[in-house]
């Protein structure tokens, strides 16, 4: 099958790759432009550990066909940090242990990034919501929720 | 449509490490010419803190900072052996060996400072703060970073140190069937408070309470992360997670997480917990671990605040809806128990 020029941005950079089609954007971060930020943990939408941010908007990078993202701009973990420093959230989940094997952490990272960026002071029932779509094996959630509130109310969430 | 509330409780006597023993891990620690040090293990740090706990261990016994201590958990082909990260063998076990090897490094460390300081090894002391200085008088002192270019370079020494713990295999006595199964138990109690919908068969878990005992907690927050998380696993089991109906033949057992059940972030509920620590006698600074005990008690806890909840007992697990709902049927209704 002939293959398809893409060019989006990834991370405010602009990036231009080769895809197959039906290439999903998961594969063409990770194999094609080596972003390794994005897991892959189930392939079909089950376990958020894939999630970026696209136009701003939170989708599982998995479930997304290459293509689609055409002209957009795509945020992954490997981008919010600001350069050797950590963003917010991150060092939020750092001080408040809410990763252990660390397998979920980008997901679960990116998808509060997506609420805090809409609503920067949610309520707990607000992040439980905001993180739903994604599974934590080690954790038991709840240093991870109190890990988002706590970057929420530091007030630096937007960083 | 009711929905019952019920409480349970369960308790464990938690053998740390393989039953019966003959379970041995090792460690080498290394001097870097730096100053600073190397652990290599092989035993592996699956995010319940392997790694931060062995490093506190070698700083604590060698005496220097824990930053200079690196701790390498990276391969069975470069480290030496282990049998693995399981059992909740973890701190006891391989926390025991770097003891054993730190303190071996220590003593080479100290005869290499003796040397440079021209005193005896007996008369010295670390501050804990990377200097070596003799005992009451603390401007006779050296750097352990001098003292590793000094061993290094000029006195041809290595200060390293090999360590293993091995709790000796136990036998069986072939008369009365006696053995000695562990040499170091945890403990743990937890109370369940459940919510059963008898039209459903849904179980909610309400809250939780807990008490542990797991010797000395070298880490309380890592300990504190693993029982926050670990119960969530414990629940997890005794509701949700299951391979049958065919185990151990996968072919139609669950494939993914639609099949495979495991609790969301809006399942969890709110779980107070005590840690109460009883240094263990043969534990690396008086450490059991928690390990695998943190999910434990939850099960049959959560068994039990069915039962008081809707009077039925489910002995299989997962304890799904089905199972309750055909359990109610069966009795013609669900009976709630006394609260207790």
């Amino acid at each position: 099958m002939a293959k398809t020029a893409l060019q989006f941005l990834h991370n405010g950079r602009d990036v231009a790759i080769f895809v197959d089609g039906g290439t999903n954007l998961l594969v063409a971060l990770r194999e094609l432009i080596g972003d390794m930020t994005p897991k892959f943990g189930c392939g079909q939408g089950g376990c958020g550990t894939c999630s970026v941010l696209i136009d701003g908007e939170l989708h599982l990078s998995c479930l997304t066909l290459a293509e689609t993202v055409a002209g957009r701009s795509v945020e992954t973990l490997d981008g919010i940090k600001n350069g050797p420093n950590l963003h917010p959230l991150q060092r939020a989940f750092a001080d408040n242990f809410a990763a252990q094997c660390g397998y979920c952490t980008p997901g679960m990272l990116m998808a509060a990034k997506a609420l805090l960026d809409r609503n920067p002071q949610p309520s707990r029932a607000e992040v439980v919501e905001a993180i739903s779509g994604n599974i934590c094996r080690c954790t038991g959630y709840e240093p991870i929720i109190n890990a988002v509130l706590a970057a929420a109310s530091g007030g630096r969430a937007r960083a | 449509m009711t929905r019952h509330r019920g409480r349970g409780i369960a308790s464990v006597n938690y053998p740390i490490g393989m039953n019966l023993g003959g379970d041995p891990s090792q460690a080498l620690v290394h001097s870097n010419p730096s100053g600073k040090f190397t652990v290599a293990l092989s035993s592996i740090d699956l995010g319940q803190g392997m790694k931060s706990v062995t490093r506190q261990i070698c700083a604590e016994t060698l005496g220097v900072p824990v930053e200079d201590v690196y701790v390498d958990t990276a391969d069975s082909d470069t480290g030496p052996h282990c049998m693995g990260s399981f059992a909740s063998r973890g701190t006891h076990r391989v926390g025991n060996a770097v003891m054993a090897a730190a303190r071996e490094a220590r003593g080479v460390m100290m005869e290499a400072a003796a040397e440079e300081l021209e005193v005896n090894a007996a008369d010295l002391e670390t501050d804990g703060r990377g200097n070596i200085h003799v005992k009451g008088a603390p401007h006779r002192s050296i750097s352990t970073k001098d003292v590793a270019i000094a061993a290094q370079f000029k006195q041809g020494k290595t200060i390293s140190g090999r360590g293993i713990f091995l709790v000796p295999l136990s036998d069986v006595d072939p008369e009365t069937g006696e053995m000695s199964p562990a040499t170091c138990y945890a403990h743990a109690c937890l109370v369940a408070e459940v919510e059963v919908d008898d039209e459903t068969g849904e179980v909610d878990m309400v809250r939780m309470d807990s008490a542990y005992e797991l010797g000395r907690a070298l880490n309380p927050r890592l300990v504190e992360q693993q029982l926050v998380g670990g119960a969530w696993m414990g629940v997890s089991h005794a509701l949700y997670e299951t391979p049958e109906p065919f185990y151990p033949e996968p072919v139609h057992g669950p494939r993914d997480f639609v099949e495979y059940l495991m609790p969301g972030p809006g399942d969890i509920c709110p779980h107070d917990i005590a840690v109460l620590e009883r240094p263990a006698p043969d534990g690396p600074f008086g450490a059991k671990g928690p390990g695998e005990m943190c999910a434990n008690p939850v099960l049959p806890a959560v068994a039990n605040a069915i039962f008081n909840a809707v009077g039925v007992r489910i002995d299989d697990l997962p304890i799904t809806p089905e199972k309750v709902l055909r359990a109610i049927k069966a009795q013609g209704g669900a009976r709630p128990q006394p609260r207790r």
